[in-house]
């Protein structure tokens, strides 16, 4: 299963490897990534990753609220789904 | 693979544009439950009800945390009840069942208490009628609805006036809570059989034993983008309105066959309306209002509206295998930011209402009136909708809350009901007319075999 994470918020040291380390820990594997810093501090970045087998993306979501408040940051884990539906025909 | 611009404007329109799923509502038929004895028919409707909903609650939240996308209702919709009650007569102890597990399940409406009268009414369907005051008065989720007219059949007169009198005693029996009973009671012609919203939703009696609607939201995310598009031609707007509905609806239909699947139950349609809540920037008013209004209401709003309505079924129709429902936009006074407003500032009256609901999805819905007004002529404002539906081939319905004791002011129904000035209803009145009863016959085009 393939999920999109997106984190949006304030930049600040440490917010890639915050997040990565946790998905490292969860076992999932991050398949793209792009990242950009809009008028000087604002922090965007959108992951595809692949979640390890059985795992749920509202678990993924859970993990990473504490990694969110920690950073002050807003993170996202969305099945990538609701993306490909919108977007695409 | 998707870009980063595509994965920002969904995440957008869920943060900063309120897009959620309204609705996810289960229908289920109750024909398996009917008994000649109350108590056993309560019973058998109860156990399905519990049975067939039981995951509702848990499922929903599952596809909520998987797509990351709010679902804010859940709900049921059974088979209409004056059928179902007919062999026993025990049509408050079937709502009563329902309401039970309503609470049990966890949805916060269940819709069926309704009776189809469209052309007659048995004895069994008028005493049915009769009871829905005591049973909204008596019950919390459970919501209403009769149909009085269709183009193939014309207009009950005699349902229509028994209506206006139904809606004035549902309010003196709620008065406490300012006619609350009569939010949860539509009076409906031409009414669909597939409709997941409240408080008009029930189960047809051609539809499946267990089907899965859903009602999608998103003013906020046709006003976000037709701000972007200020001063260009009526030719881009209804273009960028198709192409937002489009996107809403896709993601509609995605959740709606999870939940079906997940449930065990079939997809049945997305309801396309664009579902308003009483919050900033989420209002129907507001869209209406962003196409070039000064206010909802003013010289222009019945073309903007029709514009708007159309563009969205257009999109949606693309978007997704199966529309149905309503699917328009609705304009519910007391649940829209825009519309509330507009009355406020006088701009907006219940004539110009009447004129917008020949071009919308649904009609004059969440509408306070003051207390005083006359059964006669709530069925008058009734009957002039249903005309609108029978003769335009559409669905038009009428939820008035008679507000009791109360002539002017603001009256508070909470939550996604919201609160509702009190429009004033016109002076003279159609006494006499109400009074003859009898039928409508169907419009000439109705005949098309």
């Amino acid at each position: 299963m393939k999920a999109i994470v997106s984190v949006i918020g304030k930049d600040r040291t440490g917010i890639i490897a915050k997040v990565t380390g946790k998905l490292f820990e969860l076992g999932c594997n991050v398949e793209d990534i792009s990242q950009t810093v809009m008028h000087g501090s604002y922090f965007t970045m959108i992951m595809l990753i692949t979640l390890a087998e059985g795992l749920a993306v509202g678990a993924v979501n859970d993990a990473l609220s504490s990694v969110a408040e920690e950073l002050g940051v807003e993170i996202r884990v969305q099945h990538e789904d609701i993306f490909n539906s919108m977007h695409r025909i | 693979m998707l870009n980063q611009h595509e994965i920002i404007q969904t995440i957008s329109m869920i943060k900063d544009q309120h897009l959620d799923i309204r609705t996810v509502t289960m229908h289920l038929s109750l024909f398996d439950c009917i008994s000649e004895s109350a108590a056993r028919t309560a019973d058998k409707v109860r156990s399905k009800l519990l049975s067939r909903a039981g995951r509702l609650k848990e499922v929903v939240e599952e596809i909520q945390s998987k797509y990351g996308i709010p679902i804010v209702n859940k709900r049921l919709s059974v088979s209409p009840v004056s059928l179902i009650g007919a062999a026993s007569g025990g049509y408050k102890e079937i709502a009563l069942a329902m309401d039970d597990a309503a609470k049990t399940v966890g949805v916060d409406f269940i819709g069926g208490y309704t009776a189809l009268v469209q052309k007659a009414m048995t004895n069994e369907e008028r005493d049915f009628i009769l009871t829905i005051p005591e049973v909204l008065a008596a019950t919390d989720r459970v919501c209403a609805s009769v149909n009085v007219g269709s183009t193939r059949a014309g207009i009950n007169m005699d349902a229509v006036r028994l209506m206006g009198e139904v809606v004035k005693r549902t309010a003196e029996l709620t008065a406490t809570s300012d006619g609350l009973g009569c939010a949860k009671l539509v009076v409906f012609a031409n009414a669909v059989e597939d409709n997941p919203f409240m408080a008009g939703s029930f189960n047809g009696v051609s539809e499946g034993d267990c089907v899965v609607n859903v009602g999608i939201s998103g003013p906020g995310v046709v006003k976000a983008a037709i701000e972007r598009i200020r001063g260009e031609s009526c030719d881009v707007l209804s273009e960028t309105i198709k192409n937002t509905s489009f996107k809403i609806t896709r993601m509609g239909e995605l959740v709606g066959r999870e939940a079906a699947k997940a449930l065990g139950a079939s997809f049945g349609i997305v309801d396309l309306s664009l579902a308003p809540t009483p919050i900033r920037n989420d209002s129907v008013g507001e869209v209406l209002e962003e196409m070039g209004l000064s206010a909802v209401g003013a010289h222009g709003t019945t073309a903007c509206l029709a514009m708007l309505n159309d563009a969205v079924k257009k999109g949606g129709t693309m978007a997704s295998s199966h529309v149905g429902g309503l699917s328009g936009a609705f304009i519910p006074v007391s649940e829209d930011i825009g519309m509330i407003e507009a009355v406020k500032r006088g701009a907006l009256t219940l004539d110009k209402l009447e004129a917008m609901t020949s071009v919308c999805s649904v009609g004059l819905d969440m509408i306070a009136v003051p207390g005083s007004t006359s059964a006669s002529t709530v069925s008058a404002i009734i009957a002039d909708e249903a005309a609108i539906g029978v003769i335009n081939n559409k669905t038009t319905a009428v939820r008035v809350i008679p507000v009791p004791g109360k002539e002017e002011g603001e009256v508070e129904f909470g939550g996604l009901l919201g609160r509702a000035p009190i429009m004033p209803a016109g002076k003279e009145n159609a006494d006499a007319f109400i009074a003859r009863g009898g039928r409508i016959p169907a419009p000439i085009h109705s005949f098309k075999n």
